[in-house]
């Protein structure tokens, strides 16, 4: 019984993978003809080279050892989109006072001028020296499927760049916005750099409209220079048709600070959030905050990784998460703590509720510490309501799902009051009171 | 405005409480006494709705409402308080924005409209000056962090708030030093009227040197064995509970 069961999915697999490296092997074998400088068509071969060894992870990686992906590219994804984008907004940031860009289905549309911040097409500036100094340098293709894809094929992003000494005095607001007409793969390339004693608070959001699937495999990479200060914050309440595979790749100088907001909330069928920091100088300093809050059938995987190479360090880490239904969730946080890194302070906390019996969640917190004189810990909960408070609260005269809600808000307080900026937070926290709304109810 | 009838209820097959009378009027206090595990606290959590307790037998009309068909906030939205023995500490919660919920809540449900910001202040400051409960707790989280006294005065800050028809008080006194016992005491006293009504839970005597109530009721093993003035709790000082234990045998 099984031996079947496994051939019929291993054949199911491979004619999906099929198809996808069908248009994805043609576009690159377009790529190739098509002039570019050398080293860029270096660096795409390598990648393409990276990805095709392995093919699309599967869950005998053991870094997808719990998030199938095969089953969410079973869609006739096309690579190019049909309808251009217009539409609403899932993500009401309207009080937010910030530059904003807007990526349709992958392609910038809206650049702004800022004093200070110099931001262009990628595909524009794909011959610049900074591009060549810094794209896909410090990923790990060999070892990140979807991420050497991306570089191998992606079409267009930004390139975002904060001169030397130069404190943006808004946030910049980046909005992914979807609306495809048929099922559509894209493959949008983020590179930010925040030049030395720079700073920025950079803020993603994804909007999406439209019924049609669609599968976004999404790298940024950040390099944070020395002395500089990057807020970087990630929010997604896209609805059920939309997947999403991030690689988010940070490098941080010496002295550097960067902070992580990722906020994953009910909708998206699969949402994968990969998050490396690798820490190449001392004195860093690095927050990771991340809360997702799920239901249905979401799949939502979040790892990430924390590389001290060097002494003198601190990165703290906290992720929240709660979810209902038969919603699935994984959290595998790895810090590393290599032999020079000596006195690193590294903290990781991943803390979870579940509201239905048949939620479930695989959390992995790992720490591998080489250096011998290190501040570290890391732990994982789960729990589920706590009926006292419940009762507590209902005996004043809140209703159950008020009171459900407050709970959660109370929960989830930890990690959003770690948002200094306002209007994101007050905009997250409205949020997840609106999606959690739709989930007590099934509750 | 409350009549028990012949309550029975107990946890997990075994019961606590055997047949409890009780019938309090608007404008009254009653001080429901007794030794340990002779059912006080429980009698308080079975009025608010507690749903570990299994009701068995009898009724409680509330307001001429069956009292034990109402979910636990509805009981609260009718004007029942319980004031917690052991009030929950809920970091994250703001005591400010937990007491707006609860006050519009319970708005909504009589169909009057959200309180306006401006009243809700008001309203906050004269409340808070009046159970002299410190500002600044007001806007922490709710009880976190707060020592044993403060969150008994937040108890009291919170029954000033939303103005109920009956309050409970479940053991408001133990543990509290003289001033903090003066100054709940204060606070209860200021808030009763001729339309309000409540019954205080308590082991000690102390208490009711400072809230005098009509009534004196003493509870033991399940049922009220003994009912009288406030001369009941001054005998109950000093002979202690043992006398009252025989008839309650005998009765039975």
């Amino acid at each position: 019984m099984i031996g079947s069961r496994n051939r019929h999915i291993l054949t199911a697999n491979m004619i999906i993978t099929t198809t996808l490296y069908d248009q994805l092997s043609a576009q690159y074998a377009e790529r190739e003809t098509a002039t570019a400088e050398p080293w860029l068509s270096r660096l795409r071969a390598n990648a393409f080279a990276s990805f095709t060894a392995n093919g699309f992870p599967t869950t005998k990686n053991e870094e997808w050892r719990f998030t199938n992906v095969t089953p969410y590219l079973k869609e006739a994804y096309q690579l190019q989109p049909a309808a251009p984008a217009n539409g609403g907004s899932a993500i009401d940031l309207s009080a937010l006072d910030a530059y904003e860009v807007v990526i349709n289905n992958g392609i910038p549309v809206e650049l702004p001028v800022a004093k200070g911040l110099s931001i262009h097409s990628l595909k524009e500036a794909a011959n610049s020296p900074i591009v060549q100094q810094y794209l896909g340098q410090s990923i790990n293709l060999s070892q990140q499927g979807f991420a050497a894809l991306n570089t191998a094929l992606f079409t267009d992003g930004l390139l975002i760049e904060v001169d030397k000494n130069a404190s943006i005095d808004k946030p910049l607001l980046i909005t992914h916005h979807y609306n495809a007409a048929w099922p559509f793969f894209a493959q949008p390339r983020l590179l930010l750099i925040a030049q030395r004693s720079s700073k920025l608070s950079v803020i993603e959001r994804y909007v999406v409209d439209g019924q049609a699937a669609l599968f976004v495999n999404g790298v940024t990479e950040c390099v944070v220079a020395e002395n500089a200060q990057l807020d970087h914050y990630h929010i997604q309440a896209t609805p059920t048709n939309f997947h999403l595979v991030n690689f988010t790749q940070v490098s941080q100088k010496a002295d550097s600070l960067y902070n992580n907001h990722t906020y994953t909330l009910p909708g998206a069928s699969l949402v994968r959030n990969n998050l490396h920091l690798d820490l190449q100088a001392s004195n860093t300093e690095s927050h990771l905050f991340g809360l997702y809050l799920a239901g249905g059938s979401q799949l939502v995987d979040n790892h990430t990784l924390v590389n001290h190479a060097n002494p003198h360090c601190y990165s703290n880490e906290l992720y929240k998460g709660v979810l209902a239904d038969s919603a699935r969730a994984v959290f595998n946080g790895k810090i590393m703590v290599q032999l020079d890194a000596q006195k690193t302070n590294a903290f990781q906390q991943n803390n979870n509720m579940l509201l239905s019996d048949k939620a479930v969640v695989d959390s992995k917190p790992q720490l591998e510490i080489f250096a011998d004189d290190v501040k570290c810990s890391h732990g994982s909960t789960l729990g589920s309501f706590d009926e006292n408070a419940l009762f507590y609260l209902k005996a004043r005269g809140i209703g159950e799902d008020s009171a459900r809600n407050m709970l959660v808000k109370a929960f989830a307080f930890d990690v959003t009051q770690q948002m200094p900026i306002a209007a994101v937070r007050d905009c997250v926290e409205a949020l997840i009171t609106q999606k959690m709304e739709s989930l007590y109810d099934r509750v | 405005m409350l009549s028990i009838k012949n309550l029975q209820a107990g946890i997990d097959g075994k019961q606590i409480l055997k047949g409890i009378n009780l019938e309090v009027n608007a404008g009254e206090v009653h001080a429901i006494m007794g030794p340990n595990g002779s059912g006080k606290s429980s009698l308080a959590s079975v009025l608010a709705g507690r749903e570990t307790y299994e009701v068995t037998g009898g009724e409680v009309i509330f307001d001429g409402k069956n009292l034990l068909d109402l979910s636990v906030e509805d009981r609260a939205r009718e004007g029942l308080f319980l004031a917690f023995q052991y009030p929950i500490e809920i970091p994250g919660v703001s005591n400010i924005n937990f007491l707006r919920t609860a006050l519009n809540e319970i708005r909504a449900y009589r169909q009057e409209p959200p309180m306006d910001a401006k009243e809700f202040l008001r309203m906050t400051k004269e409340k808070q000056q009046l159970v002299e409960f410190d500002a600044k707790l007001v806007n922490r989280s709710l009880n976190e962090g707060f020592s044993g006294g403060e969150k008994k005065r937040n108890e009291i800050f919170q029954l000033a708030m939303l103005e109920p028809k009956l309050a409970i008080l479940d053991e408001t006194d133990s543990g509290l030093d003289i001033d903090a016992l003066r100054i709940v005491s204060n606070g209860v006293n200021k808030l009763r009227s001729d339309k309000n009504a409540f019954v205080v839970i308590t082991h000690y005597q102390r208490l009711l040197e400072y809230i005098v109530p009509d009534f004196v009721h003493v509870l033991y093993n399940g049922r009220i064995v003994k009912s009288g003035t406030k001369e009941l709790a001054l005998e109950l000082e000093e002979r202690g509970y043992d006398w009252i234990k025989e008839p309650a045998y005998s009765n039975s």
